[in-house]
This record gives C-alpha cells, structure tokens and sequence, in this order.
C-alpha cells in the first residue's frame, strides 16, 4: 500500500520555480533514493515535504498515509510520523539535546495517544539508540547542535530519527561532509532502522552512500522534474557515466548551455 | 509657579516633613542638587529615551523602605556616618535622582566585608514596595564596603505591589585584589517606576562582575556604572525582558581609569508588545589607561511588530594602546531553528517560547549562586508560559 504519493508536485522559493511536476510513489518499507545535480531540486523536495514555509507550493498533491500532507503544519507531519533528517543541522545555543528530544517525542507520544515517559524511562531509550549510533553521552547535555562537528550534526539526525522511529524518513545529503568511517557509521544506524513499516527516501548526489544504505528504487531529478528510475543499478550506471552520460548538467552549467 | 518649580515643591514637603537625622547634612546637600537640577526631560542626552514625566507629575508620600538583609557570617552592618556620604561628591553629581535619593536619606543598609574575609554565603538584600491605597516613594541606599582580599557575592531584590517609585542607589567600593559578585533582581509591579544607581569603584587587581536583570516596572531607568583601577577586571552583565508598554532603559558607564583594565560587558534584551528599551554603553579610557582591553556586547531579539529597541555604544577614548570592542544586534527568532524544532513535532507556540528562553540562557547561565539561578530559571520558564 502507498504509503506516501507525489502527484505532478509544483513549487517556487520567490518567483524561482525550483519543483516542475514531481510524481513518485512510495510503498511502506521501501527505501526510495533521489539522485541529481546540483540545483536539481532534490533538498527542495525534502524540506517541502517536511512543510518548510519558504517554499511556496503551487501545483500537486501528497498524499500521506491517507491524509493531504500539504495541509498539515511541519509539527503536525512530524507527528504523523515524516521525518526529515537535515543536510545542515541547525545549531540551537541554549536548548539542551536531551531536554529538546524528549520535548519532541513526548508530542509524538501524546499524538499517538500513547502515554509520555518520565525521564527515567526517557533516558533508558536514549542510551540504547546512542549506543547504536556510538554516539558520546556527553552530547546529550550539551546544546542542540552547538560546536558538534560535521559528523556528529549528522549522527545526531539519525540518533533523533532511532528515537522519534518515524514512518516516513527522509535523509537530505546525509553522506555530505562524511569520511567514509562516518559514513558506515551513519549507514548502518540508518539500516538498522528499515523496517516492514518504515519508508526511506534517501536524497544524495553521489552514488557512494548506496554502496551502503541499498535503495530498492533509484530516482534521477534534473531541473525540477524526474527524468529517470530504476533499480538500484541506476546508480551504479551513473557512477560510472555521471549525470553527463544522461545529459544532466548542474544548474549553473545548464543555464550556460542554454 | 512653572512645572519645573511645582514639582520641586511636592518633594520639599516631603523632604521637610522627616524627622531630623544624623544624617541631615547628607540630606541637605541632596535636596540642594536636586532643586538644581530638577528633572531631567528628553531634552538631555542622557534621558533622550527616557521620559520621566509621568515620575515629575506624580506626588508620591514617602515610605519607609522596607529592607530585609541577611547578612551572612564574615560581614558586619556598620552604623552609618555623613562622612561616608561626601557632601563634595554629591554637588558634583549630576544625576537628580541619585540628589534626590540623598535628600531622603533615613536607613542606609551599610555592610563591611573585612581585609581577607572569603563570604561562604550571599550578602542578601530585599527590597520590598507596597502602595495600595497612594502613590509612594522609597529611595534605598546600598554601600557595601570589600575590604582588600576578600570575597563577596550580592544580591538586591526589588520587588512589590501597587503603584510607587523606587529610587534605589547601591554603591561599592572594593579592594585591591578584592573579588565581588554582584546581582540584582528588579521585579517590581507593573505600575511601577524604578530608577536606579549602582556605582562600583574597585582597587588594584579586583575582579568584580555585576549581573542586572530587569523584568518589572512600567518605567525603568538603570544606571550601572563601574572605575577601574590599574589591572582591574570588570563585568557587566544584563537581562532586560519587557512586554505590554513597559520601558526599561539601562546605561551602562566603564571608566578605565588606570592601565592593564580588563571589561567585558553583555547585554541581552527580549522585547514584545509595544514595549521600549535602551541600551547606552558608555566606555571611557582615560589617557593613562594603555593596554585596556573591553568589550561590548548589546543583543536584542524582537518578537513583535511594535516593539523598539535604542541601543547606543558610547566609546570616548584618549589612550592610543588598547583594543576596545562593540557590537549590538536587533533580530528576531531564527526561521531555521524554528523549523528545525517543529519538523521534530514541537508545536510552533511552543518552539518560540524555547527560543527564546534559549536566547535568555546564556545570561542566566553566567549566574553563580546556584539558588538564584534556579529562582531565575523557574520565573523566566513562567514568563514566557504566561
């Protein structure tokens, strides 16, 4: 069953039409991934998703889990289960990690009509998920973000999102900035969490992180629209030709070719 | 008779209405500086902001202050002479509240921490205004006297009910080497005016750092004003938060006086509603003061429309080797973070409310006294859950 359906997605950041009609269907517990140049569109369709208001909609259709995504406020989708893990976390001086996390999922919880944890309970989950992503416990306490190197900001996302267990994922560039023993770590944080139940859309620009995080489907986007999908050898295909070999050049590129 | 002349005589009233004190010669003196100089209007720079009308136009009974003190184990409260209140000082003073606070002299809580003496625990003063049925006045007067070596933590409270003026002056004066926390907590009622002075002169190598939060009032004017010795270190701290037509105004006053100064200087205020506030830093480095090394730092996050901020370095400086630094900000909260925040399910209201506690931290965070900080942290939570 569809768990989440694109239908001919338009949307504009000022007078910039940056989504040109996107459609894509994504089934519970498949990991869909998204491929593209720079300026394809692929960060703006995960920030849409997740109701970042400086884009402005202006065509389509999502369809979550049934209901009209589009018409619900980002905490709202956070709550039905979207989550968006960020391609540049934001830094949050003056919020603490633990007292931030347990904020949100204590909204997921009570969303769900499931009782909130007390902090005992609380911190007992958030040990077992940092272990998972070896995370130092002295984050924790420190503020959201703040002075975390690159690698941490991202493991922190998927330490959120093995806490929050959303239904929906959706990993924007999380391989950018990563050496590659960040990246297995990240990795395997993320696949420990595909499930029958869970849906993945994974937005990269290189083909490195599929070597590691397998998507069943493989989407290419190029200026705003989707041009390509296959399996999961789309993007071995790619490696080896470039987005050039599909006659997809960067946005800037495009323009000079135009 | 004029505006000006009218209102120097409802104090006169007052002013000859108190019993004889030890302390007349003090009160003469001020009374005399204030008939002076009178009100100050927004014609003077230093109250261009500041409209102290509603204050002139007010006839105000005098109240007794109502002071509690705690006076910790090591300090002592000394009877107070006239002598140490200079009546030279006070013909030079240009301020007509700190005149006017003279004039109406009558408890001056006076505390000595001795040569050497480490205070385990707060020297604690609270002043407490109850107006319930006229408009009153009460002029507190503070002089905590830091022996050379000795260490010391302050905290003054202002707070109360009804509609009163509290013209407070709190001086101290600190050591050589002497170390010194001060705070001073204004919650006042919403009708309240509060005007206040706070004069630090501190000797050779003390460290004195002062952290003033400001949440009360409907008119609020602080002076916080700090001279500096030959390698002193001195702080100045501040939090102002306003809402509704509160008007807080802080001006701030470093005086490096000698060479090898130290100052840092962070002004944090959050304005909603209609709310107004100020910020005037004033940085004097006089031509002996080489090597002085200060810096600035005024933010202010603006959640309404209507809300105004004045915020003003004043950096006068005649020595040629130092590094002196300033900065203010006016912003709003960060759409980014917001985002962030309600894309893991925090509700909009709430995220902003986070923020901005989040925004207050870091002033809060720089308070030693473990039991103040909590204090602090449980009543600006419920601010900003009101």
């Amino acid at each position: 069953m569809a768990l989440l359906e694109i239908k001919d997605l338009h949307a504009k950041v000022g007078d910039r039409e940056i989504l040109k009609g996107i459609t894509l269907t994504v089934d519970a517990g498949e990991v869909h991934a998204i491929m593209g140049p720079n300026g394809s569109g692929k960060s703006t369709l995960a920030q849409v998703l997740a109701g970042r208001d400086l884009y402005v909609v202006t065509g389509g259709q999502v369809i979550y889990n049934g209901k009209d995504l589009l018409e619900m406020d980002p905490e709202e989708r956070a709550r039905e289960g979207v989550f968006l893990a960020f391609q540049y976390p934001v830094e949050i001086p003056g919020v603490s990690n633990l007292y931030f996390l347990k904020a949100a999922l204590n909204q997921v919880r009570k969303h769900q009509e499931l009782p909130e944890l007390d902090a005992m309970d609380f911190l007992n989950l958030v040990k077992e998920k940092m272990q998972l992503m070896e995370m130092d416990q002295a984050l924790l306490n420190r503020p959201v973000n703040t002075g975390f190197s690159g690698g941490e900001k991202k493991r922190n996302e998927i330490f959120q999102m093995a806490v929050l267990e959303p239904r929906l994922a959706i990993l924007d560039e999380t391989d950018s900035g990563l050496d590659i023993d960040a990246l297995k770590l990240v990795a395997n944080g993320v696949n420990a969490l595909r499930a029958p139940d869970r849906s993945m859309i994974v937005v990269t620009h290189y083909q490195r992180l599929l070597n590691y995080i397998v998507p069943d489907y493989v989407h290419v986007l190029s200026e705003g629209r989707i041009v390509k999908s296959g399996g999961k050898e789309l993007a071995l295909e790619l490696e080896e030709t470039g987005y050039a070999g599909l006659g997809i050049y960067d946005e800037e590129e495009a323009v000079e070719k135009a | 008779m004029t505006a000006a002349t009218e209102q120097i005589g409802n104090w006169l009233e007052e002013f000859t209405g108190q019993a004889v004190s030890p302390l007349q010669k003090v009160r003469d003196a001020g009374f005399q500086r204030f008939a002076e100089l009178g009100f100050p209007t927004t014609h003077d720079e230093e109250w261009r902001f500041t409209n102290v009308a509603p204050i002139a136009r007010t006839k105000f009974r005098t109240a007794q202050s109502g002071a509690e003190i705690r006076i910790p184990k090591g300090a002592e409260k000394v009877e107070a002479g006239a002598e140490l209140f200079d009546a030279a000082r006070l013909s030079a003073e240009p301020n007509a509240f700190v005149a006017l606070n003279a004039a109406f002299l009558a408890e001056p809580a006076v505390i000595r921490v001795p040569k050497g003496a480490v205070l385990e625990e707060p020297i604690e003063i609270t002043y407490e205004a109850s107006a319930n049925v006229e408009p009153l006045a009460a002029h507190p007067r503070t002089v905590i006297l830091v022996g050379a070596n000795a260490q010391c933590t302050i905290v003054e409270r202002y707070q109360g009910t009804g509609r009163y003026l509290t013209n407070a002056v709190t001086e101290i004066v600190a050591g050589e080497g002497a170390i010194v926390d001060h705070y001073r907590v204004q919650q006042e009622s919403r009708e309240a005016y509060h005007v206040s002075s706070m004069q630090a002169t501190l000797g050779r190598n003390a460290n004195f750092s002062s952290h003033s939060i400001s949440l009360g009032g409907a008119l609020v004017r602080n002076d916080a004003g700090a001279v500096l010795s030959e390698g002193t270190e001195a702080t100045l701290n501040g939090l102002y938060i306003a809402n509704g037509t509160q008007h807080i105004d802080n001006h701030t006053a470093i005086d490096h006086a000698k060479p090898h100064g130290t100052s840092h200087e962070l002004y944090k205020g959050i304005l909603d509603g209609r709310a107004t506030a100020v910020f005037n830093g004033r940085i004097l480095v006089r031509k002996d003061a080489q090597k002085t090394d200060s810096k600035q730092t005024n933010k202010n996050l603006v959640l309404s429309d209507d809300a105004v901020i004045n915020t003003k370095p004043e950096l006068q400086i005649f020595a040629d080797d130092v590094r002196c630094t300033h900065g203010a900000t006016i912003g709003q909260l960060d759409a980014e973070s917001l985002f962030y925040l309600q894309s893991r399910g925090i509700g909009r209201a709430d995220a902003r409310r986070l923020l901005t506690y989040a925004f207050a931290q870091d002033i809060v965070d720089r308070v030693k006294v473990q039991s103040l900080r909590d204090s602090l942290e449980r009543i600006l939570f419920e601010k900003f859950h009101e």
